[in-house]
């Protein structure tokens, strides 16, 4: 995978404590002197010059327990369960930051070692509130995990019997409990480094030292933008999502409540996960009959809107080119980006804000569902909305953010009524006595059963400019994009690379302006051999080179379409999925994804957003004045708050 | 605090040492430094002379001369008497580390509670840049250019460990940093930088006047030199001393006049406690190491007021970074209370004290690994006076 730790690549913000050593490494690995011998438990190997003594280890295939230490992250090298020791040396080393430079005899699992890991998590232990079988990370934690692995069978230095600290609950995204947080940092370095939003750092010393947002505000009132990637790097309980299960719950067992789930693409990659299936295992149709038995009655795939968010999305920009482009009106301006990550919303809203004219006023795919389902479903099945609870099974935590904006009412009350994570519903899914895995595969609900697979690959990072750019092209040539793209495969704007930047060009033989947006644009002859410049970042990190670049006049601030997604490999990587992440994790639920998009092709189903029979059928009963039109605006169009970075 | 006998810098004319520095080459002026086998006075004992000699074979554009002057340690105070005295030597030592590794910056970390010093040095570095001791071409000579300036701690005991004290100099919270790398390569941003105590550059400028060989015929074969003492508690004459190395505990509280002391702390707080019957050994890198910090204890000093008051110290001073020394401090000082209180089982003390010993190998930098040593020291030499208390001998 591309996507590198962002202290390799020499701009990172972390203190140089939180670095990894700066070692030459020769271009050639295997050259002759960049080779290191190293003995580690009597295995010999030799491994390229500053390789970690845990790096080396794994190679050999010894398991080193780590807890701080994290695939995403810099190295902190803080809590000492990874120690080693080294021959020669008097006090042992934590392998995860001692990079090997000359030849080098390890012990792995020595008395000394074992009695100091054995110490360490004892210590952890005591000042370690709470039971595990009350805590939602109860067998997914790497504290307990370590405590089973150690054999710790009592609190050899005691146990806290109350609670020290209260929880946080202001934001309606991210919940904090210091009483679990074993000070390990993963949270504050994910946010710092991995995200630079830094919005947690840890504060006080001795064992007085906690993890504090600015004056200790409450999260909800701080810049957190609600990625909760600090949530999937959390080893324990410490960090989780605001959890609204019992409120569905409650709905579903209300029987004057008619609940609806829709389900983006990203959780169906991932929730096999949490019942012990391989990462990058889809289970899209057993997940359908799965929330069917769990009592939601109806069940919809948020493709649909992602379908309907590409046509009124793409037709904005079509728009904002030719008001810039021929009518000299600047008014709305280039480049557009996308505002499908609410994440990335938040954080423009905070660190950008003089930006958000540029941000396409298009509601995310969760929030046109959300006004659709409360308006023209009702109206089509004859509900009365006030009992329609519309519920959200989202990659994501900053989605519960985003469902509680107030300007997000536009059906006349919540458009969605509730979030849920990947999480979550693999927890009510437990609840309900169903094992995903076994269940018969089932279809979505109507009107919005149909999806196609531009849809789906919203989920990874990339993916909402491959599927614009698939309608797009169809618009403009009158050809199919399979005439310019294999298979329609946009290739050059897949992968996981930080910050991607792809030129196309539009063919000179363009056809006729569609139906559907022909009342807008009067022909394509303007843009003609035009090339298109678009970009594509993931992780607000790369979001924030990419907004710098624009800033200094560099080559993103001539792109024309620009993607952010606020979590690393986009949705796939939300935080709002299955504990644990790493790059390899990420990558095989993108594999998932691009499967699912293939094979709606291979089943002949539509792939491309504007060629979805259920999107049509909308712009012909409902959005009657079409994309972009008075009645779209009022349902499927937002705007936004200019917050700074300052607080209160 | 007085000064209680001769002391050696106080013969040794100001720049000095810095001019004869300058009629060397850099390589000659390293070689004197490690030809006086001189250790660092922070108590670490790193050799001088090795340490600004991988300094000076690092490539790099920017180095830095960092003089620690932040003396936190507990007993301590013989900085201050140099700093007070003789800032002119140390301001001259850290000129002549500039010349020898190529650095052309100097900081002087000194201890928040030592700002009302800064004033008296600020004078003495101003002097220093118009007489062509301090700024571009010093004393003419081509190529040298040096300046020093004086950075203010904020009272952190950490701090005075030196990748924590570059951390601080950086503007971020002073945590020791992951080693390798030593600063000696990847310093202060990035920059091979050497960290010495205050009274390391006061003895090099010293060896530059006197030479490696005057240094070497003083003190034992591997502890060179005199050392400044700082001599508190239960004795008559308390203050800084100097002492040839190799001086046994017993004459250093015979000059202070502090014989009838029960035990003597080496170190300070992160120091080993050594009791009568071993007042015969030699504080030396060898044998009893100290940064310059001698607290005697009386007959009727307890021994577990002592352990509390050092482990409270700790678990205040700890940076938090790391497990063991974080949470391992808290749970030895709850232990000596208990021990206070005739709480803790010999089964406790026994899991306290491995505890100690893992802290010592496992905590990340200096301050966890050398926080349980005292009460280990006190715990192997006074078992019997910390253990059997009954709650009414407890304090209230």
């Amino acid at each position: 995978m591309s996507q590198k730790n962002p202290c390799s690549e020499g701009d990172c913000r972390a203190p140089i404590s939180q670095r990894p050593q700066v070692v030459p490494v020769s271009e050639a690995g295997d050259a002759i002197g960049s080779m290191i011998a190293a003995t580690i438990d009597g295995h010999e190997i030799k491994v390229p010059l500053g390789t970690t003594i845990l790096d080396a280890a794994r190679r050999l295939g010894i398991h080193i327990p780590t807890l701080c230490h994290h695939d995403d992250l810099c190295v902190a090298g803080v809590c000492r369960i990874c120690v080693v020791e080294v021959e020669g040396q008097r006090t042992l080393q934590a392998s995860c930051a001692y990079p090997i430079t000359q030849p080098i005899a390890i012990r792995t699992h020595s008395r000394k070692v074992r009695q100091a890991r054995r110490h360490i998590i004892d210590l952890l232990l005591s000042e370690h509130y709470g039971e595990c079988y009350s805590c939602f990370r109860n067998n997914n934690c790497e504290l307990q995990a370590l405590a089973k692995e150690y054999g710790v069978d009592f609190f050899r230095f005691g146990h806290p019997e109350k609670p020290l600290h209260n929880v946080d609950c202001s934001s309606y995204s991210v919940v904090r409990d210091m009483n679990k947080c074993v000070l390990c940092r993963r949270c504050v370095r994910t946010c710092i480094d991995l995200q630079e939003v830094g919005v947690l750092e840890a504060v006080g010393r001795g064992n007085r030292t906690t993890i504090s947002t600015y004056l200790d505000k409450p999260l909800g009132d701080v810049v957190c933008i609600n990625c909760g990637q600090c949530i999937n790097r959390c080893p324990t309980g410490a960090l989780r999502a605001n959890d609204p299960t019992d409120e569905v719950w409650a709905a579903i067992d209300d029987p004057t409540k008619h609940v609806v789930i829709q389900t983006a693409p990203s959780p169906r990659a991932g929730i096999g996960e949490e019942f012990g299936m391989e990462p990058g295992t889809p289970m899209t149709w057993e997940m359908n009959t799965a929330l069917r038995r769990c009592g939601f009655d109806k069940v919809f795939d948020t493709n649909f809107t992602a379908d309907l968010t590409i046509i009124e999305e793409g037709t904005e920009l079509i728009l904002r080119l030719y008001k810039n482009l021929v009518l000299g009106d600047a008014s709305q301006p280039l480049p557009q980006f996308t505002s499908c990550s609410p994440g990335w919303v938040k954080y423009i809203e905070h660190f950008y804000p003089e930006y958000l004219p540029h941000v396409s006023t298009c509601k995310s795919p969760q929030q046109m569902f959300g006004s659709l389902v409360k308006t023209w479903y009702a109206q089509i099945n004859n509900l009365d909305p006030a009992n329609i609870v519309s519920v959200a099974l989202m990659p994501c935590s900053a989605k519960k953010f985003e469902c509680n904006r107030p300007e997000m009412c536009d059906s006349g009350s919540k458009d969605v009524d509730y979030g849920l994570t990947t999480r979550e519903l693999a927890q009510m899914i437990r609840e309900a006595g169903v094992h995903l895995p076994e269940m018969p595969k089932s279809d979505f609900d109507d009107p919005f059963g149909t999806a196609s697979g531009s849809g789906v690959i919203f989920g990874a990072t990339g993916g909402v400019m491959e599927a614009a750019l698939r309608s797009v092209i169809e618009f403009v040539s009158g050809k199919k994009v399979e005439d310019f793209y294999e298979h329609a495969d946009i290739i050059p704007v897949r992968g996981f690379e930080g910050c991607r930047y792809v030129e196309l060009r539009i063919p000179e033989a363009v056809g006729p302006v569609p139906g559907l947006i022909g009342h807008l644009v009067p022909d394509w002859n303007w843009i003609k051999g035009a090339t298109v410049k678009v970009g594509v970042a993931h992780g607000t990190a790369n979001a924030k080179r990419v907004m710098e670049d624009i800033k200094a006049g560099g080559k993103f601030s001539e792109c024309h379409f620009i993607e952010f997604m606020a979590c690393p490999g986009g949705c796939l990587g939300g935080g709002g999925q299955p504990i644990p992440t790493s790059p390899a994790i990420r990558q095989a639920r993108a594999r998932a994804i691009y499967q699912e998009d293939a094979a709606y092709g291979k089943t002949g189903k539509a792939r491309k957003s504007h060629e979805n029979p259920a999107v049509l059928r909308v712009y012909s009963e409902f959005l009657t004045d079409g994309p972009c039109g008075h009645k779209s605006h009022h349902l499927l169009h937002t705007h936004y708050t200019p917050r700074g970075k300052y607080i209160g | 605090m007085t000064i209680r006998n001769d002391m050696t810098l106080a013969s040794v004319p100001v720049n000095a040492g810095l001019t004869a520095a300058l009629k060397m080459d850099r390589a000659g002026v390293i070689g004197v430094i490690r030809n006086s086998a001189m250790k660092g006075r922070g108590g670490a004992g790193f050799p001088t002379g090795v340490k600004w000699n991988l300094a000076a074979a690092a490539q790099a554009p920017r180095k830095f001369v960092v003089c620690n002057a932040d003396e936190g340690e507990p007993g301590t105070f013989k900085d201050r008497v140099i700093l007070s005295e003789w800032p002119d030597l140390v301001f001259d030592g850290m000129t002549i580390a500039g010349y020898a590794i190529g650095a052309a910056e100097g900081i002087l970390y000194l201890r928040g509670e030592y700002t009302y010093l800064r004033k008296g040095m600020e004078d003495c570095l101003a002097k220093r840049r118009g007489t062509s001791l301090l700024g571009e071409r010093i004393r003419d000579k081509d190529g040298f250019s040096f300046d020093i300036h004086i950075h203010m701690g904020c009272g952190a005991y950490v701090c005075g460990e030196e990748t924590a004290l570059i951390e601080s100099l950086e503007g971020h919270r002073g945590e020791a940093r992951n080693r390798p790398p030593f600063p000696v390569n990847t310093g202060l941003n990035g920059a091979p930088t050497i960290v010495n105590n205050v009274e390391t550059f006061a003895w090099a400028a010293a060896i530059c006047v006197k030479g490696a060989d005057w240094f070497k015929t003083i003190g034992t074969a591997k502890s060179t030199g005199p050392k400044i003492l700082s001599v508190s508690g239960d004795v008559e004459r308390p203050g800084v001393y100097e002492f040839p190395m190799g001086t046994t505990i017993q004459d250093v509280l015979k000059v202070a006049g502090g014989e009838n002391a029960k035990t003597v702390v080496i170190g300070g707080a992160s120091g080993h406690c050594v009791p009568a019957a071993e007042f015969s050994r030699a504080i030396s890198y060898e044998d009893v190491a100290t940064g310059g910090s001698v607290i005697v204890f009386g007959p009727g000093r307890d021994m577990l007021d002592a352990a509390e008051n050092f482990l409270a110290f700790f678990a205040d001073e700890s940076c938090g970074q790391c497990t063991p020394c974080r949470i391992g401090n808290v749970r030895l000082l709850e232990g000596v209370r208990m021990l206070q209180r005739g709480e803790c089982s010999t089964k406790y003390l026994h899991e306290l004290c491995s505890l100690g010993e893992t802290m010592q190998i496992a905590s990340k930098c200096g301050l966890g690994q050398s926080s349980p040593n005292a009460l280990l020291s006190i715990v192997k030499h006074f078992r019997h006076e910390i253990l059997g208390r009954t709650p009414a001998e407890a304090k209230a």
